[in-house]
């Protein structure tokens, strides 16, 4: 099997599995106890804290656990319109293809009567610094912009819209879901304020993740309960997973530069294969994106219908078509770059890992194209776009 | 839970009268392609029988699957029959679909409207037998 789908969830590395069995086995106390076995889980917890925030150039006290990005992503965006509305500033700027647990939680906001301005990402799927400057007024509370794009991996200018927000006293959240373990993240010298990771897409544990919160940024919590984290997320901490997800942090840091190499290689050789099938088209900008992320339109096809043929040939991917969304409209991100609803149903995501060889590549490549040319023999779609009778798009 | 059974994995894999036939005495589409699903159905009559079948669709594993389906059920058929095909019954004949993907078994019956329609459009004397 080639598992192609790391931007969905990558594998439990074996040091993070070690550090949540040794947890779950030594160090099962509940940290807020004051007897031995919590004071030990308590000291796994903040070890795990203290790591996490050596890499990303952070103070552990700005380190506050929850469930996963979506949950650091909510409250992150809570808080910041909060403390906005506290100076009497109600205007959000973000952009048109965040993940959704920032466009829904933006679009409860607007209903509670903030202002939301959402970026183009234009066509190469990036925003402009100068487009969020010009977006900025004086009501404006927060810019909320993600490290890189989940489904097209183009990477933002992050620091150059850290340091315009620094300079005009703006809370500046950044979803670094996609990123964290992937790309060098300094919270000091990109000017982030807020910043929202989850642990599953480093190879740690699902349901574990983190929000960085600057000293200084009143954090409110989501849940109710007793003083943990400082009384900003109620609960007794999932330490295993805490401390499955600071291992798996610190490993793939320590090897970042090198894997990062490694999948730049395989993604263009990826890229440069798939582009040879006609009527097909790349997705974002080719080089500012993911290390790991090829995501493709195919003219005259459908998503699912590919992912299904792709898996029986033990290729395991995603799409972007409204039949794998559950709904009838195609991916955000695709019609957020321009993609038209015919093409961006034929959307084919390949997020690569770094145990994937030029072999695995080299066969994606073959099966993308056997599969693809077998689901434009049977589209009335594609004979129309061969006969002319619709004019080609890609 | 499988999102699909085993019947409409078989019908995605391989499905059945796939194709165009040229010399159709009734073609029918369904569909369209900003909703992501086109079904055209071809059909030939002999003796107020579908004698043969062929269809292609644009779409998701369900829509494929469906196409294939319901060929079966017609393929040889009365055209009195034909016409009472329901998309009821081509879910049932594949053991079901999810809710959400139940407008591809309504595709595949709009196909083969449309092409009975074709067909009666062009030989208008057969529509009241």
């Amino acid at each position: 099997m080639i598992y192609a789908d790391h931007a969905a969830t990558t594998p439990l590395c074996p040091q993070a599995r070690e550090a949540m069995i040794r947890c779950m086995d030594e160090t099962w106390g509940n940290p807020s106890s004051l007897h031995t076995p919590g004071q030990r889980a308590r000291e796994v917890l903040e070890e795990a804290r203290g790591d996490i925030a050596g890499i990303i150039h952070a103070d552990p006290r700005e380190i506050l656990f929850t469930s996963g990005g979506s949950e650091a992503d909510n409250q992150a965006l809570r808080s910041a319109a909060l403390a906005g509305r506290k100076k009497g500033k109600n205007h959000i700027i973000s952009t048109a293809f965040e993940h959704h647990a920032v466009l829904h939680t933006l679009k409860k906001l607007e209903q509670e009567g903030f202002r939301i301005t959402l970026l183009d990402v234009h066509e190469d799927g990036l925003v402009r610094p100068e487009e969020a400057e010009r977006a900025m007024d004086g009501e404006t509370c927060l810019v909320s912009v993600m490290h890189a794009n989940n489904e097209i991996g183009t990477i933002q200018p992050i620091r150059a819209i850290g340091k315009l927000c620094r300079e005009k006293g703006v809370i500046f959240h950044t979803d670094a879901v996609q990123t964290l373990g992937h790309l060098p993240i300094d919270v000091e010298a990109d000017c982030i304020d807020l910043l929202s990771a989850s642990a599953h897409k480093f190879y740690g544990p699902r349901g574990a993740g983190f929000l960085y919160a600057r000293r200084g940024i009143p954090v409110i919590p989501l849940i109710e309960g007793g003083a943990q984290e400082k009384g900003k997320r109620g609960g007794t901490e999932n330490v295993a997973a805490i401390a499955g997800m600071a291992a798996a942090l610190k490993n793939v840091s320590g090897r970042m530069d090198q894997v990062s190499a490694h999948l730049t290689a395989m993604r263009d050789r990826l890229i440069r294969g798939l582009k040879e099938i006609p009527h097909s088209a790349l997705n974002g900008d080719p080089i500012r994106r993911l290390p790991g992320n090829v995501s493709f339109c195919f003219e005259g096809i459908e998503g699912e219908s590919l992912l299904l043929y792709l898996d029986d040939a033990g290729i395991c991917a995603s799409s972007g078509s409204a039949c794998t969304s559950g709904s009838l409209d195609p991916s955000h991100v695709l019609l957020a770059i321009g993609r038209v609803h015919d093409v961006a149903h034929g959307s084919l995501r390949l997020t690569l890992g770094e145990e994937i060889t030029e072999a695995d590549v080299d066969r994606i490549i073959l099966k993308v194209r056997e599969t693809v040319t077998f689901l434009r023999n049977m589209s009335p779609l594609w004979r129309d776009l061969e006969s002319g009778k619709k004019p080609h798009l890609l | 839970m499988a999102l699909y059974s085993e019947k409409v994995m078989d019908h995605f894999r391989h499905p059945r009268n796939v194709g165009v036939l040229e010399d159709a005495d009734g073609v029918g589409e369904a569909g369209n392609a900003k909703c992501g699903d086109i079904m055209k159905m071809y059909l030939k009559i002999d003796n107020d029988t579908v004698s043969d079948v062929r269809f292609e669709t644009f779409g998701c594993g369900s829509a494929i699957a469906s196409s294939s389906m319901a060929t079966e059920l017609i393929r040889g058929k009365p055209l009195s029959e034909v016409m009472a095909l329901t998309n009821k019954a081509v879910a049932e004949a594949l053991d079901g679909l999810p809710d959400y993907k139940m407008h591809c078994s309504v595709l595949a019956e709009e196909a083969i409207r449309a092409a009975l329609e074709d067909y009666y459009s062009r030989h208008p004397e057969k529509r009241a037998v």
